[in-house]
């Protein structure tokens, strides 16, 4: 899957694994060094989780991984062909807010990834419907963005990320801005989609608790300039579900990876 | 401004509150209206003021409709300029915002005279131009200028106000020039893209108006703007007050219409045409 790339790309992450990023930093433009170095390796099929305090450059490290934003130094390497137009067609990405047009029904705000590399219609249709099935808004295709909840809002934005079925799915602290009990809902609905369809997750998140219940993988990450503070491999059992929120296990996690937080947010004005 | 209604948010709060308010938000101006006329026309009878200094508003009335060949010819030829201002201006401002926004270069060579062109008088450009010109181009000249600049900066605000991310978004997918533009940025600056135009129906009205008084000050036109002039030095005032009557009904209609066109467009999904329930 990766060879095509491997001619223009140096970064191109080694088998087996779905991203790389090899001493990235990002300095931006007014001089703020936001990240780095960073030297992260995500496996193919993981769900990685970066946690951090707020400003720590974790968002910053997902839009680089997505190509949206270019390292000051260090190599980005994301398996997977770049397509003639430069778009990544192995990348899905969910953003903080659902980040919908708000002219346009859900159907075509989904499609909207279809439409842009010209798939064709009749096919485009089924995927769509596809996407909105596995996020359980088969029903709201025609609804636009206002007249739906934050969480239905979000599941759409998920929906469009997964349309184009690509391998390796980031999502910018997706929950972060829904009620605790949607944020519940769809936690677990996102570990029953990643358990179905073994993609890649990076997920971004200030949430101890979620990047836990999450993740196989915690990355705990520093105040500015981010770099990586401490990680850890979350062994629960699967398929996780709200038995694993109230064991001893999941506070025994939290509670180790909220010591290793605490020293990142030391010195920061809250 | 006097072809504007006197409250210009009526259109956007109008679903707000519920049936007796908006009866009453209608019937008021009505109220006050009725009352306006009834007292010119009291103080017109009880004191005997010539209809050369003061026309009763029942005077004024028998003008319109005994004028009335004369008036719907001029008021055609004031609507049809104002039409051909407004559509240029509509056009001009939106593909010449368009093109700012596709290149910096043009923008920064070309802005400053777009500003230039707007905050310079036009009453006192309608004269060159009426040298310049044919006569009728001159006047739809005259609207496009003052209309233009509306559409213009308001659609430049619209197209720089894309969602970030969702710019991020068309990126990632390798959207092109023209899909972003046609599928994002277009769509996004729509709400002001016909905010500007609501300003610019009023306007261009304005500027055909003022190039016919500049035209009609030459002895030529036919316009209402140019009836009212001639009127003027014909002592025959009650003319002027029919005319200016038109002029103002002519300027509420281009506004409601625009309004309700905005509204129309937008109902589904934006904020400024949706009730605080929805």
């Amino acid at each position: 899957m990766a060879e095509p790339a491997a001619l223009s790309d140096p970064g191109v992450p080694r088998a087996g694994l779905a991203v790389t990023l090899r001493g990235v930093t990002k300095v931006y433009d007014n001089g703020i060094a936001a990240l780095g170095p960073l030297d992260l390796d995500v496996r193919k099929g993981e769900f990685v989780s970066l946690l951090g305090p707020s400003g720590c450059g974790k968002s910053t490290a997902l839009r680089l991984i997505a190509g949206l934003s270019a390292p000051t130094s260090g190599s980005v390497g994301v398996a997977g062909p770049v397509s003639a137009n430069g778009a990544r067609h192995s990348i899905g990405f969910v953003f903080q807010e659902p980040t919908l047009m708000p002219w346009a029904t859900v159907r075509e705000n989904v499609r909207l990834p279809l439409k842009l590399s010209r798939v064709p219609a009749a096919q485009a249709a089924e995927r769509v419907r596809a996407a909105l099935t596995q996020v359980g808004l088969a029903d709201f295709a025609d609804a636009f963005p206002r007249e739906l909840s934050g969480g239905m809002k979000m599941r759409v934005s998920l929906a469009r990320a997964l349309v184009t079925d690509p391998d390796i799915l980031l999502m910018d602290e997706p929950f972060a801005a829904l009620d605790e009990i949607t944020r519940f809902r769809l936690n677990n609905d996102l570990l029953a989609l990643w358990r179905d369809l073994r993609k890649t997750v990076i997920f971004v998140t200030h949430s101890v608790f979620e990047s836990v219940y999450l993740s196989q993988r915690v990355i705990v990450m520093t105040a500015r300039p981010g770099r990586i503070g401490a990680e850890f491999r979350i062994d629960a059992p699967e398929p996780r579900a709200e038995e694993f929120r109230t064991s001893a296990d999941y506070a025994g996690y939290c509670r180790r990876v909220s010591g290793a937080l605490e020293p990142s947010c030391q010195g920061q004005a809250v | 401004m006097g072809a504007l209604p006197s409250s210009p948010l009526a259109t956007g709060q109008a679903n707000v509150g519920s049936r007796p308010l908006v009866l009453l938000r209608i019937l008021l101006p009505v109220i006050v209206l009725a009352a306006g006329i009834a007292a010119w026309e009291l103080v017109v009878r009880l004191n005997d003021i010539e209809p050369y200094v003061l026309p009763a508003p029942s005077v004024v009335f028998q003008t319109l409709v005994g004028d009335w060949p004369v008036l719907s010819q001029s008021l055609l030829t004031t609507l049809l300029t104002t039409l051909e201002g407004f559509v240029a201006a509509a056009f001009g401002g939106i593909v010449l915002a368009l093109l700012f926004n596709q290149s910096k270069w043009l923008e920064y060579s070309l802005f400053p005279y777009a500003v230039i062109l707007q905050v310079t008088p036009v009453i006192a450009i309608a004269p060159l131009l009426l040298i310049y010109l044919p006569q009728q181009t001159a006047v739809v000249a005259c609207a496009w200028i003052v209309a233009f600049f509306p559409v213009l900066s308001n659609t430049t605000l619209g197209l720089n106000s894309v969602d970030r991310n969702l710019a991020g978004l068309f990126q990632l997918y390798g959207a092109s020039r023209m899909q972003t533009l046609r599928y994002l940025k277009l769509p996004a600056a729509l709400p002001h893209i016909l905010g500007g135009l609501r300003i610019a129906g009023g306007l261009s009205l304005i500027g055909a108006v003022v190039a016919e008084i500049a035209a009609g000050s030459a002895g030529a036109g036919s316009g209402l703007a140019y009836r009212i002039a001639e009127s003027g030095y014909r002592l025959n005032i009650p003319r002027m007050f029919a005319a200016l009557l038109l002029l103002s009904a002519a300027g509420i209609v281009i506004y409601a219409a625009l309004a309700l066109t905005s509204h129309l467009v937008l109902r589904r999904w934006h904020e400024s045409a949706l009730g605080k329930d929805n």
